[in-house]
């Protein structure tokens, strides 16, 4: 691979050729802010937040679209760069609820993040504010546009993560907004609900309703599991505040899906907490389930199966495991199945 | 990419997405399916061929591929054997017989047929589209013909693809959960291996093969099948039939059932044993790519324990201890037993899964096989002539029945869920704008949809997504068992039920 050596911040850095500089700057260890640049949607340049200062041009190129060039002399955090974050993060909290206080994303969130980096409480331009209304329509994505700041994240995952072209810019300058054909609620659009777009959303614009009031960012837990859905094998985190599951989180160094899911593995995990979840043994006594100990079931079943065993012979009994279930439990299944029970009797759903 | 009666974005949406950015980055996409499903839109061909006419379709290409010298004749020579026999059978599907078999235009047929023959790197996908079918077997070896004549198996970017449909449906195969095979596909009837686990196990184990599911409940239904042990499973609304399944489960002496909720199957039960979620138990799962990665306890068990816990402490009363400190020590258990999965373990696949075969801790596991050679050595060209569906429309049942997912629902499981339940609660049969104006149904109007076997009532959706003639439902919702009405007819090697195919008639329902 063509290198290419350059100047970040007086410091001689490498960088694979037609690299940007933001990514020059990564390689290096140097974090360059940024809100509409991520890692895995294509590059748009429009926040303008990842400006730098570059020697010999006059303006401040945006970092996250702008090549690295040989013996190029980049500054970060030179004072004018500094001047035009600051002017940028004000311009944007100009037309942003200051609410942090009570927004689910605080903890998560790259705006309040580079306000308490460059020390932006308030705006100084005082103009309108947006008044949209929060599309509430559906049990999964709450969508806050007065919090959007347009970086075109949620557009472009849809479009280049998912393919399902839901979302699109409409109307002009004050006006626009990242929204759905015809503007509608997600609930009445094409929307799949896979959720891409929460989770690529810098801001508290787009936010898990599961998760609504439940856990200060910083208070989750992440635990890294895989899917229990279909074969794709995808792997996420299961959001956990005081021993509870509240959620599912993308975890980019999923090595299937990166931060892909569908609408069942981040919004269709709550079937575990159904009040309809068995949690004691039941037998059946007179044609009604009653519950039970497990030492009764056990004794019951030991009773059942050895009778039977003994009575009508290993050919009588058979087990279906579970596709659903784990490596380990098939195995056990098939273990007992065949070294106790004394039959090959077992099988799963693979042809059914 | 070639897909076959694979529904990629709904069944495996992540997967789905996949190929729509390589389609729309400049990857051809054939889109083989009787349905019109979200991904015919990207693609540059969708051949809508007839319900049940998979093998046709691929003989008459395979017969365009070697008429017209397209076939890989290095790959033919050196890798397969059997290659008389295919050129046969498949002469007789020329062109003009498959387009009036499948319905689809010859020039589509020759087109599709010479872009996968002469693209470099091309991959087959199918699903249950494929082996759903009472030829299901015959349809799986016509495109392992098709990937063979054209050499496009053993290379990155080629192969056949089946797209697995369960979260370990891959893994509960690789573990022996099966009436033919130990964990790692090794024969109960082989003397030698046997002998293997009797030591291991520390029992004496039966030689010959074990049942399987229908032939299960076959068995259970002629009452010589008396007691039975289900985890996680129900059949009852996921099994072909089902009004049968639930004769058969009536009949059993005793029946012990492992589930979260108080399914249909779970119903008939003498024991029911309360089951732990996948967030409350440590394991593995394996992915349709034979990917072994690692689930985590997340929370504590809502019944108090782990399935493993359950599964062991159940067979520790019965006679036969089984004790383990942690799910880890069970994979280790069968790793050490398993030549293809010896080198994986819970510390090699903390971050990132391993692929089987993967036979040392030093290797980096297998991401795709048949590279220079196949299992059995050479590949064996098995071909087969068209085998139409086991129940086809008469006058008195005059639609085709199909069967499948939606993107929404996962099989019986999802409808607990409260947020996915409340958006997509009800059955949606798919009907054709003609047939509805004929049977004067609209968009939300319930109809009654009876074949030989039961009657089930649905909402119907007026689409043409399906063809004229044909009704498309899914079998996720328990007040739609779909399964009471779909076909008893099973592939007669692997015991698969025809899900894809069955004769139905539909009346409106006034509400």
């Amino acid at each position: 691979m063509e290198m290419v050596n350059l100047y970040i911040n007086g410091k001689e850095v490498g960088a694979p050729a037609g690299s940007t500089i933001l990514q020059a700057a990564e390689l290096a260890g140097i974090q360059i802010p940024r809100l509409c640049y991520d890692p895995d949607l294509s590059a748009l340049g429009a926040c303008r937040l990842c400006v730098v200062e570059v020697k010999g041009n006059r303006l401040l190129p945006a970092s996250c679209v702008t090549p690295v060039m040989p013996g190029m002399e980049v500054f970060t955090e030179s004072p004018a760069v500094i001047e035009a974050r600051r002017t940028i993060l004000e311009l944007l909290v100009a037309n942003h609820p200051l609410d942090c206080m009570t927004c689910d994303k605080l903890g998560d969130c790259k705006l309040a993040d580079y306000c308490y980096q460059y020390g932006i409480k308030e705006s100084p331009f005082v103009g309108e504010k947006h008044d949209y209304l929060c599309d509430d329509s559906n049990p999964f994505i709450i969508r806050d546009l007065n919090k959007c700041i347009l970086c075109g994240a949620c557009v472009r995952a849809c479009e280049e993560m998912t393919g399902q072209d839901n979302l699109s810019y409409l109307y002009r300058g004050f006006d626009r907004k990242a929204t759905t054909a015809g503007d509608v609620p997600y609930a009445e659009s094409d929307c799949v609900f896979c959720g891409q777009c929460v989770a690529v959303c810098p801001t508290g614009a787009l936010t898990e309703k599961t998760m609504a009031g439940q856990a200060r960012r910083w208070e989750i837990d992440r635990v890294r599991t895989t899917c229990p859905f279909c074969g794709t094998g995808c792997n996420f985190d299961l959001a956990l505040k005081d021993g509870k599951v509240i959620g599912v989180l993308s975890n980019p160094e999923s090595p299937v899906n990166g931060r892909s899911l569908c609408v069942k593995g981040r919004f269709g995990w709550d079937y575990i907490y159904n009040e309809k979840r068995l949690t004691t043994p039941l037998i059946k006594k007179n044609g009604q389930f009653e519950p039970a100990s497990w030492d009764e079931a056990y004794d019951l079943i030991a009773a059942r199966f050895n009778e039977i065993k003994n009575e009508y012979g290993p050919e009588s009994f058979a087990a279906l495991s579970s596709a659903r279930c784990t490596n380990e439990e098939n195995y056990l299944v098939q273990k007992f199945t065949r070294a106790y029970m004394g039959t090959n009797n077992v099988d799963h759903c693979a042809r059914t | 990419m070639l897909l076959v009666g694979t529904n990629t974005t709904e069944a495996h949406p992540v997967i789905g997405y996949k190929m729509r950015q390589a389609a729309r980055k400049g990857c051809k996409m054939v889109v083989c399916d009787p349905r019109r499903i979200d991904l015919v839109d990207d693609a540059d061909y969708w051949l809508r061929h007839n319900p049940g006419t998979d093998i046709p379709l691929l003989n008459g290409m395979m017969r365009i591929i070697i008429k017209e010298g397209l076939e890989d004749k290095q790959f033919v020579a050196e890798r397969t054997e059997n290659y008389e026999a295919l050129k046969e059978t498949v002469e007789a599907y020329n062109p003009e017989y498959v387009s009036e078999l499948t319905g689809i235009s010859v020039e589509d047929l020759y087109a599709v047929a010479r872009l996968y023959a002469t693209t470099d790197k091309a991959m087959i996908f199918y699903t249950l589209g494929i082996t759903e079918h009472i030829c299901g077997t015959r349809n799986v070896m016509s495109i392992a013909n098709l990937a063979m004549l054209t050499g496009h198996v053993g290379r990155p970017g080629t192969g056949v693809c089946p797209i697995r449909g369960q979260n370990n449906v891959q893994g509960a195969c690789d573990m022996g959960a099966l009436p033919n095979v130990y964990p790692a596909y090794q024969a109960v009837t082989n003397d030698e291996i046997r002998a293997k686990f009797e030591k291991a196990w520390g029992a004496s184990l039966p030689g010959n093969l074990g049942l399987k599911i229908p032939e299960m409940f076959e068995e259970a239904y002629a009452g010589k099948l008396k007691a039975m042990y289900i985890l996680g499973e129900n059949p009852v609304l996921t099994d072909p039939n089902a009004n049968h399944i639930k004769a058969a489960l009536a009949k059993l002496d005793f029946l012990v059932v492992q589930e979260l909720f108080l399914t249909e199957t779970a119903a008939f039960a003498d024991v029911i044993l309360p089951a732990a979620s996948f967030a409350e138990c440590d394991g593995t799962f394996t992915s349709t790519e034979r990917r072994v990665q690692r689930v985590r306890k997340a929370i504590e068990p809502l019944p108090g324990q782990a399935n493993w816990e359950t599964i062991c402490q159940m067979a520790t009363r019965l006679g036969y201890p089984m004790s383990y400190d942690h799910p880890g020590q069970i994979w280790d258990e069968m790793a050490s037993l398993s030549p293809s999965m010896t080198g994986i373990n819970y510390d090699r696949i903390d971050k990132i899964g391993l692929h089987w075969p993967c036979p040392s801790t030093d290797h980096p596991g297998t991401p795709f096989l048949h590279a220079g050679k196949f299992t059995r050595g050479l590949g064996n060209f098995q071909p087969s002539d068209h085998i139409p569906p086991g129940e086809i429309p008469d006058e008195e049942y005059p639609f085709l029945l199909s069967t499948g997912r939606i993107l929404y629902h996962y099989n019986v499981t999802t409808p607990y869920s409260k947020g996915i339940n409340s958006m997509w609660d009800r059955e949606k049969a798919e009907v054709n704008p003609l047939d509805a104006e004929k049977l004067g149904l609209q968009t939300g109007s319930r109809a009654k949809v009876t074949s030989r076997r039961g009657e089930v009532i649905s909402e119907i959706k007026v689409t043409d997504r399906v063809m004229p003639g044909m009704i498309w439902m899914s079998f996720h919702h328990s007040a739609t068992p779909t399964n009471e009405i779909t076909s008893h007819i099973l592939d007669p090697i692997t015991g698969t039920g025809e899900y894809k195919a069955c004769a139905v008639k539909i009346e409106k329902v006034e509400v």
